[in-house]
């Protein structure tokens, strides 16, 4: 068994166990809506809003939910913040909330939230619930961000709206089309994985020379 | 995930506190606990969500209707004011029957000059575009057939090729200067200068063509009803909008 601390808690949501680098999870919509950095901002914030609540919500009522029945209470849950996250962002972030369409309301079968709220609230108390909860929003927002932030500057030639290289930039279009969201995702996976070898061979060196 | 699998990432995530070891063992639950607590959870979800709902809609229909009524200015642009009317049996009418619901009723906005005369109908309209619904909203004269706006509402067609259909402002431009009526789409530069020729969009012809079919396509609809007659509206009517 191996006991973690609540930096720790906080920390792997963010790196170690980043929900779309390294888990996979999430997937549908760091596709589907990162074409631009302000929808994946909109997308994060939601996100970030539901899981945070959730996480709450479930460590706090953990005792109550028979276990029986504790993935339709979560799905209840997290299907009720994805409403209210909905309805605040029609009514707040309107041009937003028009342009995610469809994919706010689909949070709700997003499995990194479901996941965190069985392996980790379900068990563990408010605070830790909560910092966990924070640590994944924080992850899925940074790979989000990238994504966006690529394919945005390549496809559009701008960042958060603003023009980068003038009006004689050719945009790739097909970096603001789905094809791009799969070519991101595959090229910052292959630079994350060249990187995690390069380190991994850095200390099996270090390892051989020490002994 | 099975039973086993969920002990097993108990273990591994953290050590077991008392109750997350007790539950799975403990016997049954009552099937009335079970039922009776997804049900406080619904009625609780139930409740949050109406009350959030209560706060939230006014914004959101505040912002739809700011967003129609600068729509509808935008196409009709002489005009001092607009009404709304219904197609209710197959005429126009300003109010609905009891009980019946907005949103069922197609309409069209009605638009008068300072005389108080009509002088310009809007229509909102969708159809298949080349990857989704485009929604667009057109304006024209109901005399002399003559369009005096167009813009599009709503598009998911492809980014920078068939969203020129609202980027490209030579294309968009080509509405408001009042083509007549039916609309003929033509190749760029292959037109004969005729007063109904619209210059389609290279890379963007079905996107283009779409705009120009729901236009005709609403004109064929409507004209036969507009030209039984608008209805006529009090200078002041209930649902008048003010020109901002």
């Amino acid at each position: 068994m191996r006991k973690t601390t609540p930096s720790q808690d906080f920390i792997r949501g963010i790196w170690n166990e980043n929900p779309v680098l390294i888990q996979m999870l999430g997937l549908c919509p760091a596709l589907a809506v990162t074409n631009s950095v302000a929808n994946a901002l909109a997308m994060s914030a939601a996100t970030f809003f539901v899981i945070c609540c959730s996480s709450v919500l479930i460590s706090t009522c953990k005792k109550f939910i028979p276990h029986e029945v504790r993935i339709s209470s979560y799905i209840l849950v997290i299907a009720t913040f994805v409403t209210l996250a909905d309805m605040l962002l029609q009514a707040y972030a309107p041009v937003q909330h028009k342009e995610l369409g469809a994919f706010i309301a689909l949070i709700v079968v997003n499995c990194m939230i479901l996941g965190r709220q069985e392996a980790f609230s379900a068990k563990n108390s408010v605070f830790r619930s909560l910092l966990d909860a924070i640590g994944t929003g924080i992850g899925f927002t940074i790979a989000l961000v990238m994504m966006g932030g690529f394919r945005e500057i390549l496809g559009e030639g701008r960042f958060l709206g603003y023009s980068l290289f003038g009006p004689n930039f050719e945009p790739w279009v097909i970096m603001v089309l789905p094809a791009g969201g799969f070519l991101t995702l595959g090229f910052i996976l292959l630079a994350m994985g060249f990187f995690e070898q390069r380190k991994k061979a850095k200390t099996e060196q270090a390892v051989e020379v020490s002994s | 995930m099975s039973e086993k699998g969920i002990k097993e990432e108990i273990a591994v995530e953290e050590p077991a506190t008392p109750e997350s070891q007790e539950i799975p063992v403990t016997e049954t639950v009552s099937t009335f606990r079970l039922v009776a607590t997804l049900a406080i959870a619904g009625a609780l979800a139930g409740l949050l969500i109406v009350l959030v709902n209560q706060h939230t809609k006014p914004i959101i229909d505040k912002y739809k209707a700011e967003q129609l009524q600068i729509a509808v200015y935008e196409v009709l642009p002489d005009v001092e004011r607009y009404n709304t009317f219904y197609l209710v049996d197959d005429a126009l009418s300003l109010s609905l029957p009891d009980g019946a619901k907005e949103s069922e009723y197609k309409r069209i906005y009605v638009g008068y000059d300072t005389a108080n005369k009509v002088s310009g109908v809007a229509i909102s309209r969708g159809e298949s575009g080349f990857q989704d619904v485009v929604q667009v909203i057109f304006g024209f004269d109901p005399v002399s057939g003559k369009l005096s706006g167009m813009k599009v509402l709503d598009s998911k067609e492809t980014p920078g090729l068939g969203d020129k259909i609202f980027k490209d402002l030579d294309f968009v431009k080509q509405f408001f200067a009042g083509p007549e009526t039916p609309l003929v789409g033509v190749k760029s530069g292959a037109g004969k200068g005729q007063p109904n020729e619209i210059d389609t969009i290279t890379g963007a012809t079905i996107s283009s063509k779409v705009v120009i079919s729901i236009i005709n396509n609403g004109l064929k609809e409507w004209r036969p009803v507009i030209d039984k007659g608008i209805p006529q509206a009090p200078a002041v009517s209930a649902n008048e909008e003010v020109s901002p």
